[in-house]
């Protein structure tokens, strides 16, 4: 590898993979010494995720030491609880609007910052990623100011409007980033051949920016179950499965809720397995 | 039709829906925001005014400005213990696995933690450091401790834990990313150079991955001062941060021109703060060709 750069003078993408790799060096002790770092770092990184799923699982009201047996009984009590049902299901509700509104807003957003030169561009920009860059907490106070300003009614309706607005940034920022690299000569070649532009965007433009899309999407399905500072302020008296958790937290510890945690957890690895398998399909080419 | 009202028009067509949006509710809110800190709160309720009454409150009140700067130093010093846990171990990934299935396993172990809910990482620092707790009633059953420990719940250090935790993978991404840029060749030129792994890390590695960290302080830093979840489980009475004190004013306060200024002074502070973190990037950055 070495040798490859100094030849060409630069670094050469994929070479590592065709050259050999170097000799093993005996194991120094730097490499020891970041190796136990780094797996105190990795402790640290599961022992809350460890805590929380044991403890879903143990017999005692308590979470504490020595554990007590095994069971089941917290999820039945968790999936029987019917506030915590309804909260589940206003939390998918609202995840596919965000999703729907996230791509309706996002993407053509991104095309216009991306293919034309407008006055404002740069002032759109800003705005377009200041939902993500700063935290949530500001957007949802912005958003209840305005929706009591227009005497709008808080609820189901809001939270959609909200979790929509934070998750078009993420779309434009996923996008705009596939954009700059985008080879538009495909497109060409389609307009040449005579398609329309919508035929062109339908069967060009899009198979090729469907990766970014997918990925998007599951960050955004990801982000809205979990997202609590932006919907606190403009949730009025529905509540999300992370507002209802919170509600239950305030009451007091009990396991039910690292059983609801637990299921959380499984269902975001679930979605980013299954993002990861299609996101790693090669494309079709059409 | 000429080929510039065409052109127009495709635009037109494509943005005028979006446009709506992000006028209509980005905009149409800040600037909603940004007038009702203007208003005077006539308790319960405010009327429409043009007054600079609540920036002075802000400004004059002690009480704001220790909030602030309480704030300010819990951000920071939580990110500063997310970056030390965090760092090695994206090192260690990025430098010393040379397997390309166990990088990415533990790549993927890193981001695994930013999927879990955020309310769910407080909670379960709560449940941990609690003085009945998972840690404290482990120490009692080893028979460590002979009554629980009342120091490691409600205090800074425990939500600079907290905090520094849920932080983590923002943290560790960017850095990532820069990391895993630089190529291998400076590094052993470095070497070859006569320079001891020490100063190869000092002068090479660390400084290529200036931008990533960065990037790194930048994002964690937003998301700790903006949090309220870890002061109200794991910080106390006494430990309010800035979001908590806007928070009281959008609730038993009922004071929302109040709680309109301090997001307005909030939000001034993280633009001038992003914009000053895209800068210190783009001159931190080394052109590696």
């Amino acid at each position: 590898m070495a040798l490859v750069s100094t030849m060409t003078g630069v670094s050469v993408p994929g070479a590592r993979s065709i050259l050999p790799e170097r000799r093993k060096k005996p194991t120094s002790a730097t490499t020891s010494f970041v190796m136990i770092l780094a797996c105190c770092s990795l402790v640290f990184l599961y022992l809350p995720l460890i805590v929380l799923m044991v403890f879903s699982f143990n017999t005692n009201d308590l979470t504490v030491f020595p554990l007590t047996g095994f069971t089941f009984s917290w999820y039945e009590k968790a999936f029987q609880n019917a506030f915590m049902m309804e909260a589940l299901f206003n939390s998918i509700v609202v995840a596919f609007a965000a999703v729907i509104i996230a791509n309706a807003v996002g993407i053509p957003t991104a095309f216009a910052l991306m293919r034309w030169d407008f006055p404002g561009k740069v002032a759109l920009q800003r705005i377009v990623l200041m939902p993500i860059s700063l935290p949530a907490l500001t957007l949802g106070i912005c958003l209840l100011n305005y929706f009591t300003f227009w005497g709008v009614s808080l609820g189901l309706h809001t939270i959609m409007i909200g979790h929509g607005t934070l998750m078009s940034s993420i779309v434009v920022a996923n996008l705009f980033a596939r954009l700059t690299y985008f080879d538009r000569r495909i497109e060409e070649a389609s307009a040449d051949l005579g398609a329309t532009p919508l035929e062109t965007f339908w069967y060009v433009t899009l198979p090729n920016i469907r990766t970014t899309l997918i990925g998007s999407c599951m960050i955004i399905l990801i982000v809205s179950f979990d997202e609590l500072a932006l919907t606190y302020f403009i949730n009025g008296n529905t509540n999300t499965l992370p507002m209802y958790i919170w509600s239950m937290m305030r009451q007091g510890i009990t396991p039910e809720i690292n059983a609801i945690g637990s299921c959380v957890i499984f269902a975001s690895m679930l979605i980013v397995g299954v993002s990861i398998y299609i996101l790693s399909r090669k494309p079709e080419i059409r | 039709m000429s080929r510039r009202l065409r052109t127009a028009l495709d635009f037109f067509a494509v943005f005028s829906l979006p446009a709506l949006w992000w006028g209509g509710i980005v905009l149409g809110s800040l600037g909603v925001m940004a007038s009702m800190s203007f208003w005077t709160q006539e308790f319960p309720t405010f009327r429409p005014d043009f007054q600079f009454g609540n920036y002075e409150e802000l400004l004059t009140n002690n009480q704001y400005v220790v909030v602030i700067a309480r704030s300010v130093r819990i951000a920071l010093m939580s990110c500063l213990f997310s970056f030390l846990i965090g760092f090695p171990l994206v090192y260690f990934i990025v430098f010393k696995v040379e397997s390309r299935a166990v990088k990415l396993l533990l790549y993927m172990g890193m981001l695994i933690p930013l999927w879990v809910s955020y309310v769910l990482r407080s909670y379960t620092w709560k449940t941990i450091l609690g003085t009945e707790g998972v840690l404290n009633s482990a120490l009692l059953w080893l028979g460590i401790v002979d009554e629980p420990v009342m120091f490691f719940l409600y205090n800074q250090y425990a939500m600079v834990i907290t905090i520094g935790y849920i932080c983590m993978p923002l943290m560790m991404l960017p850095i990532y990313s820069s990391l895993d840029k630089i190529p291998r060749s400076l590094i052993e030129a470095s070497r070859d150079l006569g320079a001891n792994s020490f100063h190869t890390f000092l002068n090479v590695t660390l400084r290529l991955a200036i931008p990533g960290i960065i990037a790194g302080w930048t994002l964690a830093f937003c998301l700790a001062v903006g949090d309220f979840v870890s002061p109200i489980l794991v910080g106390g009475p006494s430990a309010n941060m800035i979001a908590n004190v806007v928070l009281t004013q959008y609730g038993m306060a009922l004071n929302w021109p109040l709680g309109a200024a301090i997001t307005v002074v909030l939000l001034v502070i993280f633009v001038i703060l992003l914009s000053a973190s895209n800068q210190a990037e783009r001159v931190g950055k080394v052109n590696i060709e």
